[in-house]
């Protein structure tokens, strides 16, 4: 019964055009964030310099704060504005409102901050470590993008707590479980970042106080730095999930184990910001050690779920009659761009999570902190994992949304976007792991560091960059052209919202998963844990603050 | 909640793998020495220059300590000081550096010697110089304009 | 009822299309290649000073 209602099921129109306009944002910056990283290969190669007195660090920022906070959050909000709606019925009037309300103050808080950064007024990367001083105008622009995404996740948790006053006793519908969980956690974490920009850069850069403590500001940075990672990845999960299955015309491996998994991810995401500042000279080795431990324990969900993921799709091969150890893999619905497309990048989680690992590993954080192999982990995880999953469910949300048909030619045309970015990143960041491991550092223009011997042999791998970039780049060319073509010339139509329901359908998902109490007291008692005695530390043998410092070039 | 066998047995050899690796590392810096760099001392940063041992960087042989040279860096928008050392192959060296303005990177290249250096703080790092060669030293945290200029050699040497 | 009897048919089959070998032999394959390359970091780290 539930299938045969589900698949007619479609997002309310106007929950579609909120969606929608989150996504016109997303791929906006997508497309010139795009472009910064083909110029970012091109400036390293050595063969290239940028024109018009633009320098490297700013088209830096841009990147990074284009990819890194923009594309994600616009994204990721709109893909759980509309999860939430197609599982739950439809948003009510005012969480519309809200989301709205939200959706417009994160986008003049970027613009706030875009101007500045054009401007070279903030050349100071999307990480903004003080004491390099930005313009206030560029933190409160951030200050808007959080507090704006706090209400646009609002809208999510409203929709979430109607459902479930509306039908007590009954475990809520996945998807919106999930997003309701990515939620939860995005705003517990962005605390952090919103406390060191509120309280210290943004008086700091408005001359009302004369010094900042850095590590204070970075700790509290990192406290929000790590669970923004998987705030990126849980959505990707949420498809791998609860969309993929149905794609294949299979079912959920097990809905209480995905919930489990969610859970112990808005558990352990957040007491680990440490493992970001292993390096760093003001916090103690043993407190460090402590919050690697718990970064340890955030990856036992990812073990659990790459055994659901391959558990799902042997289950499906084999009822289709496939035999032997791995001949279900070849039943795999290959032509179908919505699977194909976020399982590339899946695989792709298997060298990004292991590489993950090594640098969490306490010391060994020495051999690649901060080296462009850093780089090289993130594009994996960030820009192949997540986005190509965010790409496979664009192909067909979009035109879900605007009431059009994924056609067979941009079906075709997605897969063949997928394998370029593949193939564009297998260069780009398997050069950079290679480079990072022989010392290379991040975030640098080109250099041949007064004719070293070491940074000569570094110069091969960032031509093999530049290649790599600009492959990636035609597949930017690619994702934009579907993306134009599903939401404004793709022939009319219905596509499905895929949801897939479980295997074991008698097995209700135990309601203790739903006590928020519970959960969100322990996540606390866990931060505070991980964080209360190294921070009061911090603050009690803190040495005299930092004044600031605008060290960038200037137009 | 029901879980399969297989994830059982999956889900035990994932986690055993992972208490072997946190073993090793804990193991590797608490008993045998190789934390990471955590210095916990701290220094006024408009008064670097004048403040022991950054009044005089370089390379110094020191008595009666764990180890026999003190090498001594100061960094600060984009350079490093010294710009060249030369360390006696074989030396144990703690390495220690601050910086004078925002934060930097202080990476010897193809080492383990890697380490922030934040303003107000003293970063420390010991270890056996025991390969001879040329290591480059980069700062590998963004420090502005200069970030990709700013370097420092030590040639370890016979 | 239909519904019924494909579900009985299914059950008889299910005793050896169930079974999740594969995935097993997956996840293993997985376990190794972190393995592997975490060992080749540590080496790295152990052999640099
Ligand atoms: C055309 C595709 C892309 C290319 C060619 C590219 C290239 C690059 C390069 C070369 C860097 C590092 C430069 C350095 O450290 O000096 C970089 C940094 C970065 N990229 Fe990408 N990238 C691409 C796509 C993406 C995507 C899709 C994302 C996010 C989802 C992303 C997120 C980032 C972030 C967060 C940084 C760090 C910036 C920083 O260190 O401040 N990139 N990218
Ligand atoms: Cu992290
Ligand atoms: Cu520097």
């Amino acid at each position: 019964m539930a299938n045969s209602t589900t698949a007619k099921v479609k997002v309310d129109p106007r929950d579609a055009k909120l969606s929608m306009a989150h996504f016109f944002v997303a791929f906006s910056a997508l497309a010139l964030g795009g472009l910064m990283g083909l110029l970012q290969t091109l400036v390293r190669s050595g063969k290239w310099e940028l024109p018009w007195g633009i320098d490297y660090y700013q088209i830096l920022t841009v990147h990074g704060v284009l990819m890194g906070l923009v594309l994600t959050t616009f994204f990721i909000m709109g893909f759980q504005y509309a999860a939430v709606s197609r599982t739950t019925g439809g948003h009510s009037n005012a969480a519309r409102r809200t989301g709205w309300i939200g959706f417009w103050i994160m986008l003049v808080g970027t613009l706030m901050a875009a101007t500045m950064v054009l401007l070279k007024e903030a050349s100071v990367l999307y990480t903004f470590y003080a004491p390099l001083k930005a313009h206030w105008i560029f933190y409160l622009g951030l200050t808007f993008v959080i507090v704006g995404s706090w209400i646009d996740g609002a809208a999510q948790i409203m929709t979430y707590a109607k459902w479930r006053k509306n039908n007590p006793g009954q475990p809520s519908p996945l998807l919106s479980f999930m997003a309701v969980i990515n939620t939860v956690m995005w705003i517990i974490a962005t605390l952090g970042v919103a406390a060191t920009v509120l309280f210290q850069l943004l008086p700091w850069s408005l001359g009302l106080v004369d010094t900042v403590d850095v590590l204070v500001s970075r700790t509290l940075f990192w406290y929000f730095g790590h669970p923004l990672v998987y705030f990126w990845l849980l959505p990707a999960y949420m498809c791998w999930y609860a969309i993929i299955p149905k794609i294949i015309g299979g079912k959920i491996f097990s809905d209480s184990l995905a919930r489990l998994s969610f859970i112990l991810f808005l558990l352990f995401s957040i007491p680990v910001g440490f493992h970001h500042q292993l390096t760093e000279p003001g916090i103690d080795p043993a407190w460090k050690f402590l919050q690697v431990i718990l970064t340890f324990m955030v990856i036992i969900p990812s073990l659990m779920t790459a055994f659901s993921l391959f558990a799902t799709f042997e289950r499906y091969g084999r009822s289709k009659g496939a035999t032997g150890l791995f001949g279900w893999f070849k039943v795999l619905p290959w032509g179908d761009a919505r699977f194909t497309v976020p399982f590339i990048g899946m695989a792709s989680f298997i060298p990004a999570g292991a590489g993950g690992i090594i640098n969490a590993s306490n010391q060994m954080d020495q051999v690649v902190h901060n080296t462009i192999w850093v780089t090289g982990h993130f594009h994996l995880t960030a820009a192949t994992s997540v986005v190509l999953t965010f790409f496979g469910i664009s192909y067909w949300l979009v035109p879900h949304l605007t009431g059009r048909k994924l056609t067979k030619a941009m079906n075709k045309l997605g897969i063949i976007q997928a394998w370029v970015w593949f193939i564009g990143m297998a260069f780009m960041s398997g050069a950079m792991h290679f480079q990072g491991l022989l010392g290379g550092p991040r975030r640098s223009a080109f250099s041949t560091y007064g004719g070293s011997k070491q940074a000569a042999e570094w110069i091969p791998y960032q031509i093999a960059q530049a290649v790599g970039g600009t492959i990636l780049f035609i597949g930017i060319i690619l994702v934009i052209i579907i993306f134009i073509n599903l939401a404004f010339f793709a022939p009319k139509g219905e596509e499905e919202f895929p949801v897939a329901v479980a295997e074991n359908l008698e097995e209700k998902a135990p309601m203790v998963f739903e006590n928020w109490k519970l959960w969100l007291g322990i996540a606390a008692a866990l931060i505070l844990f991980a964080y209360t005695i190294p921070f009061i530390d911090i603050i009690q043998n803190a040495p005299p603050g930092s004044k600031g410092f605008q060290t960038w070039s200037k137009w | 909640m029901h879980m399969h066998k297989f994830e059982k047995i999956w889900l035990t050899f994932g986690i055993s793998a992972l208490v072997v690796f946190l073993t090793v590392v804990g193991v590797s810096a608490f008993y045998l020495g190789n934390k990471p760099p955590s210095c916990l001392t701290t220094i006024n940063v408009d008064k670097v220059d004048q403040t022991k041992p950054f009044d005089k960087p370089g390379l110094h042989k020191v008595e009666g300590k764990d180890w026999d040279y003190e090498l001594v860096y100061v960094a600060a928008a984009f350079s490093y000081n010294p710009l060249k050392v030369e360390v006696p192959v074989g030396a144990k060296v703690k390495v220690i550096a601050t910086t004078k303005d925002v934060v930097h990177g202080f990476e010897v290249a193809g080492t383990n010697i890697n380490m922030m250096l934040e303003p107000g703080y003293v970063s420390e790092y010991t270890t056996t110089f025991d390969k001879t060669g040329e290591y480059l030293i980069v700062c590998n945290e963004y420090c502005g304009a200069g970030h990709h200029l700013m370097s420092s050699m030590i040639e370890v040497v016979k | 009822m239909a519904k019924a009897e494909l579900k009985t048919n299914q059950k008889t089959e299910i005793e050896n299309s169930s079974s999740l070998k594969g995935t097993l032999a997956s996840v293993f394959l997985l376990g190794a290649f972190i393995v592997v390359t975490w060992v080749s970091v540590y080496y790295l780290f152990v052999e640099r000073f």
